[in-house]
Formats: structure tokens, C-alpha cells, sequence
């Protein structure tokens, strides 16, 4: 592509090189949701994993508290272009709730509260993702996924699925809903995997 | 449109630039490998400065179907990098990258067979994908019935005003939240929840609802939606800026 555009640039922003293609700098923290915001209290909230056998392994609010947040300063980048650098956040590594699941399938559906899905390889989650409840030093708001969500920083930000509930094992990777309306089945910002 | 089109880069000239508001300029573009887009789809426009310094930003397509005529409507975010350089300094005959079509979500199928009623919401500029869909509801004989709600500031901050004001296929009431048009016996105020119950389709009518706007006046109207009973998986959200 050639296209210069004359006079463009006297605005920009400085370039940072933690930034992946096509990413700007943000410093506040913009909301994306497809339909309204669900409102769960952390009483009735509940995280499953299901495996292939059916098993089932659920953690209430106290349970996840007690397998031991911490604390975790990451860069997330969201597929509209834009990105936050060095942000804190608080939460339990996903590792940390599959040491007591037993499962062969490599590939996870994750669900939320209001329906929300989104597919990740298990590899992409052990040791690289945590469930998250606060962010910024401050419980998650609901507009930001809380009172929890997964937190999965090195894939774009549409898989770091807000209101978690739990995870479904899978054996092969299926697409979730933003995979199902246009969007890349992996969605590593390095390589710009947006789309189709 | 309801095959997939394809994602993909295309070069935009800009046919015609004309002010659309006080703060808004109306873009008509010609896109010569545009595959169509549905209403309610985005772009990205990528700027590219003479020394290879690249921006991105996404915007609603203001039209649908086949190209190679692709229309937006571009509101100066104060501050921004890139609104300014498409409102003050484009002219027309200037290029722009354009990537897209994008969005299958928050989109309205002129072919569905679906005749259950569609209640349009806008906040500001999120009306640009609603006057898409309300504009192509205009060519569907014995379509679903069209509502479309706005809320603008003042008479003269409504997008496509000309436009809205010839529809025949949606009903189009407006919200001003700052300033009525003079000899108008309208108060101005804020969207609240018993003037929203009264200027949209109610619960009972089981609309399909989508609503565009700024952050805090989406979470706003979808919390009132959902306080008046319309069911969650009803109504869909696009939403810009920060809570």
C-alpha cells in the first residue's frame, strides 16, 4: 500500500516499542460489550470446570480467594487498536485450578455470565493467564468484567472473556462468539491475527 | 449481503467532504474494490504520515450495500489524533487505506425474513450505524417496523437530519438534551428511564434492540431496558471511549 496522507502526523503520539502493530496508547480504559452488562454478585458467583468425562470442579468466591490471588502488572491490547501498558492487576493463576482437574483435551471453551464465550487453547492459559478480580487497585467493575474475569494478556483482549463462570474442555478448537462474527480462531496481537 | 465478505485493505478517495454538524464532517468515498457491506458495519482508516508513521482508528459505515460508493460521517474526538486530520485537513481527491468490511454483530439483514420490530437507540455519533440500518429499511417492502431513537445535544449535533426527517419506514423521535429548536415546545433534559419507556418500542412488543453510543449513555439506556423488561439477549451494544 502506498498511500501517503499529507500532512498526517503533527498529533501523534510517541511511538513505544511494547506497542504490537497497529496498537496506540490509551490511558484511560475504554468498555466494548456486545449487549448490556450482567450484574452477579459475588454470593451466587461460581467458577466450573468441566472435562471431557463430565466431571465437574467449581470454586464459589471463597474458594477462588483461597487458592491465592496475585499480583500480576501486564501490558492488554484490545483488537479496536488500542492498548494499555503496565497495568496491575489481581488475580488467581489459572494453573492454580487446574492442579486438581484431570483432562487429555488441549482446547477450552470459556464461559460467561450473559453468554459471552470465547475459545483458547489450554497451552495459552497454564502459566499465562489468571482469573482476575481487581484491576488499577480496585475491585473489577461490572462494566469491566466483574466481579471476575479471565485475564489472558498475551492474546488480544476479547479473550480475556469478562463475568467468567467457567470453562468447558474441548478436543479440538471451536470458535466462540466473537471467532463466530469475524474474528481471528487465535488472536496473537504480534501478528496482528484480528480477523478471518 | 449474507455471505461473508471477505476482510480485506482498500483505497478510499474521498469523492465529496461536506460539514455534517459544528464538529462532524459527512465523507463520501470511493472505494473501487469495496465487496458491499451490511448496515451497521465499521472500517478502520489508516493514516500513514510522509515518514511512515502509521495510526488506526475504527468508524461506522453511514451506508450499506454494493460499492463503490462507502459513506461515513466523522465527529473531531477533542484531543484525537486522527478525527481532526479527517475533519479539518481532507480534501477531497486525498486517499485514505480503508480496512473492512467490518462487524457482523451489531448489523441489521435487509433480507431477513424476521418481522418482530427493531428499536434503533443513538447517543451523539453512535447514530451513524443506526441511520445505516434506518436507511435501509427504506427499500424493504412489508419490512419489521422501525423505530429510531436519538439524543443529541442540540437540533443542529443530529446527524443526517435531512435524511432522518424523510424517512417514511422508521419512526424517528428526538432527545434534545441541551437545546430545543426555537418555537419548540420541547424541554430539553437528559434521556431518562420513564422518557425512554415512552419514546421506544415497550417489552411486550419483543423488539430487537441496538443501541450506539458513548459509554456512559449505553450502560445508561441498557440498564433502564433491562429495568423496563426487555430481555438482555435482545439488545445489542456498540459503544466507544472509555466508563
Amino acid at each position: 500500500m502506498a498511500v501517503i496522507n499529507r500532512g498526517f502526523g503533527a498529533r501523534r503520539r510517541d511511538h513505544d516499542p511494547r506497542l504490537p502493530p497497529g496498537q496506540t496508547l490509551v490511558h484511560d480504559w475504554p468498555v466494548l460489550s456486545a449487549g448490556p452488562t450482567p450484574t452477579i454478585g459475588t454470593d451466587e458467583w461460581a467458577f466450573t470446570i468441566t472435562t471431557e468425562s463430565g466431571a465437574e470442579h467449581r470454586w464459589d468466591w471463597q474458594q477462588l480467594h483461597e487458592l491465592g490471588v496475585e499480583d500480576v502488572v501486564t501490558d492488554i491490547h484490545c483488537v479496536t487498536h488500542w492498548s494499555k501498558l503496565a497495568m496491575a492487576w489481581r488475580g488467581v493463576p489459572v494453573d492454580r485450578l487446574f492442579a486438581s482437574v484431570d483432562t487429555h483435551e488441549r482446547y477450552v471453551m470459556v464461559h460467561s455470565y450473559g453468554g459471552y464465550t470465547t475459545n483458547v487453547p489450554l497451552a495459552d492459559l497454564l502459566g499465562r493467564a489468571w482469573i482476575a478480580t481487581e484491576a488499577d487497585g480496585a475491585p473489577l467493575t461490572p462494566e469491566h468484567g466483574g466481579p471476575a474475569r479471565l485475564l489472558v494478556p498475551h492474546l488480544y483482549f476479547w479473550k480475556s472473556a469478562k463475568w467468567v463462570r467457567g470453562m468447558r474442555m474441548m478436543p479440538t478448537d471451536q470458535p466462540g462468539f466473537w471467532e463466530q462474527n469475524g474474528y481471528h480462531l487465535r488472536g496473537d496481537p504480534w501478528l496482528e491475527e484480528r480477523y478471518w | 449481503m449474507s455471505a461473508p465478505a471477505r476482510v480485506d485493505w482498500h483505497v478510499a478517495r474521498v469523492v465529496r467532504r461536506t460539514p455534517e454538524t459544528g464538529s462532524a464532517v459527512r465523507l463520501v468515498l470511493d472505494v473501487p474494490t469495496w465487496p458491499g457491506n451490511d448496515p451497521g458495519a465499521h472500517l478502520d482508516i489508516r493514516l500513514t504520515a510522509p515518514d511512515g508513521y502509521q495510526a488506526s482508528r475504527s468508524y461506522s459505515i453511514a451506508s450499506s450495500g454494493p460499492g463503490p460508493e462507502v459513506v461515513l460521517a466523522v465527529d473531531e474526538v477533542p484531543d484525537g489524533e486522527v478525527s481532526p486530520y479527517l475533519v479539518h485537513d481532507l480534501v477531497e481527491g486525498d486517499e485514505l487505506e480503508v480496512h473492512g468490511p467490518l462487524g457482523r454483530f451489531f448489523v441489521w439483514h435487509p433480507d431477513e425474513s424476521d418481522r418482530s420490530p427493531v428499536q434503533l437507540i443513538a447517543g451523539g455519533s453512535g447514530i451513524v450505524p443506526l441511520y445505516a440500518m434506518a436507511a435501509a429499511r427504506e427499500s424493504v417492502p412489508d419490512g419489521a417496523p422501525f423505530r429510531l431513537l436519538c439524543s443529541v445535544r442540540t437540533p443542529s449535533d443530529l446527524f443526517f437530519a435531512d435524511e432522518l426527517g424523510a424517512l417514511t419506514a422508521t419512526r424517528v423521535d428526538v432527545v434534545h438534551t441541551r437545546a430545543v429548536a426555537p418555537g419548540s415546545t420541547e424541554m430539553p433534559g437528559r434521556l431518562r428511564i420513564d422518557s425512554l419507556a415512552e419514546l421506544t418500542a415497550a417489552p411486550s412488543a419483543a423488539p430487537r434492540i441496538y443501541v450506539c453510543g458513548p459509554t456512559p449513555f449505553v450502560e445508561a439506556v441498557t440498564g433502564w431496558l433491562l429495568e423496563l423488561g426487555h430481555p438482555p439477549a435482545k439488545i445489542r451494544t456498540e459503544r466507544f471511549g472509555g466508563s
